[in-house]
């Protein structure tokens, strides 16, 4: 089997074993890059001199025995993580010019974990998008027909595993840019309970939303992955302290008498009726593997994406403040007055995508409208988790689509920012709940990939994973790659 | 809520964006669209709700009041738009 086709388990196996080197590896995967990506553009940077270095660090690692789980494995960053010397733009412009003085704690842990990072992926402006469209350096195409988005914010991270130029990735994930993308482009996206990855050096959008987690082939592989990402970080204030869990432990595990539960508002008008049916099966595959349904209600639902932008702009008002074209980033030409430095530098460094959140969220915050946007937001926040906690008094997952419809053409949406909100229709709830959340491929509809939605307790990562991983025993779709890309 | 030109403009320079006049009608139009979906909210009472701020209501934690940065100015300063001295340069604050 070729390299490209293997998981990040079979990497790590085949490394382990000497099968092959790191280094042949990373070439391996830096020579697709290179064959592949000017048609899909997922990267914003190759670092291949880097990560060829790491590679034979790696490799002199294994040689010696003294390696960790994927020691001498790639994987690409999103490019939200700052990295030490190498550029983190962030999808802006604001930022083309930004060389981090230090790695993220992701980023860091990725290293100390033996992985060879093969380069910085495209992204939406921000994390702000849900199609790719809005990034700086252009939109992403979707491996799986290039006329489609491949989701987003976290669309190159989704893009790049799905043609197999990189085994793995990492993505951010604020209202869905973690599961959409995976689910537009047949891949396993895992959200965590917030706070169990830190935020330390991933640029800020919505601090109380975002979440890292990874984005891969199998569910085995984001328990890999989720391993070396979570940890306790003091630099991040809202780490959490948690046990440690070994998230590939349980995935054998058997799924007799697992409690699922249908929300029937996931269910509703607005589903396109051809994912509707992918989803029935999938659910019909779970009852096979000895899984019960139960109906449940969600009923405050309708109510994620109104509160959804009202909390994530208004934090990110506050977030973006920081670019002034001062310390870092983009500053214009010739500024008259230190008012026109920070006017025109945000103006012209800012996508419209990002200026229209600023602008909303700096309105929900002004003087006079705080009661009636922000708190109200945070006050229905409240309701919708409480809809999750009592659904788990009853069900020990929540399943549905992840998406309402599968990849849109490039532009469909671009000029109506409303219909692009409404793609995170299923995703939005689980951000604002801080819930752990998963995509995985469930099968096509009209050739393009469909996505199942997982959605646990807190902290049920482990279980959610063996959730996943158990549906990749009998099904196959998650093995599934778009043609042209072989 | 509906947003005109004006209010756009004093949205844009509460939050130091210098906007296109050009791009303002698109805007105020945008802007209108996200306020009416974000006032879908009202059609539920929260009188008796308490706001939630934080996933797991998790307080910011408290360390001890030691120093913890190491000086890393050089390194900060290497990536800043206008450096002198070791001061970031702005253009004239004062007449």
């Amino acid at each position: 089997m070729s390299l490209y086709r293997k998981s990040l388990a079979e990497l790590a196996a085949g490394l382990h074993t000497k099968q092959f080197s790191s280094v042949e590896v990373t070439q391996h995967f830096l020579d697709r890059i290179a064959k592949h990506d000017k048609t899909l553009n997922s990267f914003v940077s190759i670092t291949a001199e880097q990560a060829l270095a790491q590679a034979k660090q790696a490799d002199a690692q294994l040689a010696k025995g003294s390696m960790a789980a994927l020691t001498g494995v790639p994987l690409a960053q999103k490019d939200i993580f700052c990295t030490q010397g190498v550029k983190t733009s962030c999808g802006s412009k604001m930022l083309d010019n930004f060389i981090a003085p230090y790695d993220a704690t992701v980023v860091s842990k990725c290293k100390q974990a033996g992985l060879v990072m093969l380069g910085k992926l495209n992204m939406d402006e921000f994390a702000m998008g849900s199609s790719n469209e809005t990034s700086y350096y252009g939109p992403v195409k979707n491996p799986w027909d290039t006329t489609r988005v491949p989701g987003g914010s976290s669309g190159g991270s989704a893009a790049a595993v799905a043609a197999r130029l990189t085994p793995a990735a990492t993505g951010t994930d604020t209202g869905g840019s973690i599961r959409q993308p995976a689910a537009l482009c047949n891949l396993t996206g895992l959200k965590p309970t917030y706070g169990l990855v830190s935020r330390w050096g991933m640029i800020a959008f919505a601090s109380s939303l975002d979440q890292a987690g990874p984005i891969t082939q199998t569910a085995e592989d984001a328990a890999l992955l989720l391993n070396t990402m979570v940890g306790f970080d003091d630099k991040d204030s809202t780490s959490l302290n948690r046990p440690t869990v070994n998230y590939t432990a349980s995935l054998k595990d058997s799924l007799q008498g697992l409690r699922i539960g249908l929300p029937k508002e996931y269910f509703a008008a607005g589903l396109n009726s051809d994912v509707a049916k992918v989803i029935e099966t999938a659910i019909a595959e779970y009852k096979k593997l000895g899984a019960t349904i139960t109906d449940i209600s969600l009923p405050n639902s309708h109510l994620s994406v109104p509160a959804y932008y009202v909390i994530a702009p208004a934090e990110c008002s506050s977030n973006l403040s920081r670019f002034d074209g001062v310390r870092f980033g983009y500053r214009c030409n010739d500024p008259k007055d230190l008012n026109d430095l920070y006017q025109r530098s945000r103006g012209e460094g800012f996508g419209a995508e990002v200026k229209r959140r600023i602008m909303i969220g700096t309105y929900a915050l002004s003087a006079g409208y705080y009661d009636a946007y922000y708190l109200k937001a945070q006050k229905v926040r409240r309701l919708i988790s409480d809809d999750f906690k009592r659904a788990f008094e009853k069900v020990d997952v929540i399943m549905g689509p992840t998406s309402p419809n599968t990849a849109f053409k490039l532009g469909e949406h671009s000029d109506d920012p409303i219909t692009m909100y409404l793609c995170d229709i299923y995703t939005i709830a689980v951000n604002l709940a801080g819930l752990p959340g998963m995509s995985i491929p469930a099968g096509f509809a009209h050739n393009l990939p469909v996505g199942l939605q997982l959605v646990g307790n807190y902290f049920s990562e482990a279980k959610l994973l063996n959730i996943a991983h158990q549906y990749q025993q009998v099904t196959n779709w998650h093995t599934q790659m778009p043609k042209g890309f072989e | 809520m509906t947003l005109d030109a004006d209010k756009v403009k004093k949205i844009a320079q509460l939050a130091r964006l210098d906007i296109d006049a050009s791009a303002i009608p698109g805007y105020a139009t945008n802007l209108s669209n996200i306020l009416q979906l974000v006032e879908q909210m009202n059609a539920v009472s929260t009188e008796q709700v308490e706001p939630m701020a934080h996933p797991l209501d998790a307080t910011q934690r408290l360390r001890e009041d030691v120093v913890t940065e190491t000086n890393q100015r050089d390194q900060f300063q290497a990536i800043a738009p206008q450096v002198d001295a070791g001061l970031y340069l702005v253009p004239k604050v004062i007449e």
